[in-house]
């Protein structure tokens, strides 16, 4: 299973270093996330300060919508599914793959998103532990629960307007929990913010485990 | 071509039907007017003869048979389009009687909290609820092969049913500003309620609970005959193509016979 995933994220990222789509489309959208809600909060520095994780959470989650859907659509052409399915490569082993795939994309992502509230808002991140474990414990939790709903939506010609419906209330946990865990961080006093970390470890739990079983039984679907 | 001929209703559906209509009826009439107003809420408390079966309808039973139904439809050995049909059906009552939840919920909280609407735990937790299984109805709607829909659909009720426990123990977890369980506390200790009230309480429940399972058979129903019809268009249709091209050949060439009717 761990080797097959391996095989599946190399596949998947080395399409992504050819083809630059996240790199050239996801990360610009995000900031343009970014730029829009300080628009319709902004100018003034001090809502925008307090808004800043929110910001961040709802870029990220707007673009893991836009990673998976890529994610979903590089299988989609030339009977790429079949073939997948066809080579005798573990369900879990593929959803961990791809899983893997968009959660490293995700990470980078934040980076630059984190780089960008710190420039546009002159956030600091005082309690930085807090801060990346909450980044780490969603990014699990988005990028499993993503290649899921993907999953579930490939194959459909609605695929691209289903999938922000199905995918969005399900993320909701992990923009509430990031939200609070980054504003805990960003404040001098970080106490409150290990508590939403247990919100964000059952999902990511809940997710992995749940995708391992049901990969198997959707890709059959499609 | 047979004109469609569903089976007829089943007589317990029926029953079950008249029974949630007398409960029904019982429970306006002692809620309304035998029960007492309650010492701290007075006649506010009448709303917790409805609220608390309808959350229950659309958290357990409606949660507990859609992911009891699409488990047995993913189990290779239970696999049958009942069970899906099932869990499709009770997903789309519950969303109905979440969507009364809210509302019932919203319609107490504003004299009660004085406010419509707050963000406290187990309403935000049952609204995303209401979300999850509009999701669900959304993704059932789109047209596939039964076989296929079946399979996905059975995925992302379970998907929908892990936010069930967590409305449930919201209330344990968060304490925020719903109150906690009416009827069992955390420890799954009975409460207390006494008298006329306790009846209205337990007939509320009844009723709520047969209207749940007569709504759960029509939709049932309503679902293996928008199957069939789907069938007899194909049928309808392959048989229309089947006969044009018997007729575009069979004008050229007298005596090559039709295409059977149906095949395909």
């Amino acid at each position: 299973m761990w080797h097959d995933a391996a095989l599946v994220a190399g596949k998947d990222l080395r399409i992504e270093m050819r083809s630059r789509v996240a790199l050239w489309q996801v990360v610009p959208f995000a900031v343009l996330v970014l730029l829009l809600l300080s628009f319709a909060i902004g100018p003034s520095a001090s809502p925008l300060r307090h808004a800043a994780p929110g910001i961040f959470w709802i870029a990220v989650l707007f673009s893991t919508v836009l990673a998976v859907q890529r994610s979903v659509s590089i299988e989609s052409g030339d009977g790429t599914r079949d073939g997948l399915r066809l080579s005798g490569i573990d369900p879990a082993g593929i959803f961990l793959g791809k899983a893997a795939a968009i959660a490293l994309q995700l990470a980078v992502l934040q980076v630059v998103l984190w780089a960008g509230v710190t420039f546009l808002f002159d956030v600091r991140v005082h309690s930085v532990w807090l801060a990346v474990t909450a980044s780490l414990l969603a990014t699990v939790g988005l990028a499993c629960a993503g290649v899921l709903y993907g999953a579930l939506s490939a194959g459909l010609r609605v695929r691209d307007t289903l999938l922000p419906l199905l995918v969005l209330p399900v993320l909701a946990p992990i923009l509430l929990a990031g939200t609070k865990a980054w504003q805990a961080a960003v404040s001098t006093n970080a106490n409150g913010g290990a508590g939403w970390l247990r919100i964000l470890i059952p999902f990511a739990v809940i997710y992995l485990v749940v995708g391992i079983a049901l990969y198997g039984p959707l890709q059959e679907a499609a | 071509m047979n004109a469609v001929t569903p089976s007829a209703r089943p007589r317990w559906l029926d029953i079950v039907g008249l029974l949630g209509v007398i409960a029904m009826g019982f429970t306006v009439w002692l809620g309304l007017w035998i029960t007492p107003p309650d010492v701290v809420q007075g006649n506010l408390a009448r709303m917790l003869y409805i609220h608390p079966p309808i959350a229950t309808v659309a958290l357990y039973w409606a949660g507990g048979v859609a992911l009891a139904g699409s488990l047995l439809y993913l189990w290779p050995r239970t696999r049958s389009l009942f069970w899906d049909r099932l869990a499709a059906s009770a997903v789309e009552v519950g969303a109905v009687f979440a969507a009364l939840t809210l509302v019932t919920g919203s319609l107490w909280g504003r004299p009660a909290w004085g406010t419509w609407w707050t963000w406290d735990a187990r309403l935000t937790s049952t609204a995303l609820l209401l979300l999850l299984e509009l999701g669900y109805l959304a993704l059932r709607r789109v047209p596939t092969d039964p076989d296929k829909r079946a399979r996905r659909s059975a995925v992302a009720a379970i998907l929908v049913a892990i936010d069930v426990p967590i409305v449930h123990f919201s209330v344990n977890w968060w304490q925020t500003l719903h109150q906690t369980g009416s009827i069992v506390d955390a420890g799954f200790q009975i409460k207390d309620v006494h008298g006329s009230m306790a009846w209205t309480f337990f007939l509320g429940f009844l009723a709520f609970t047969l209207l749940f399972v007569w709504l759960l058979g029509v939709r049932y129903r309503i679902e293996t005959v928008q199957d069939q019809v789907g069938e007899l268009e194909l049928e309808v249709s392959l048989s229309e193509r089947w006969s044009e091209g018997g007729e575009l050949v069979g004008a050229g060439t007298p005596g090559i016979p039709t295409a059977p009717r149906g095949s395909s």
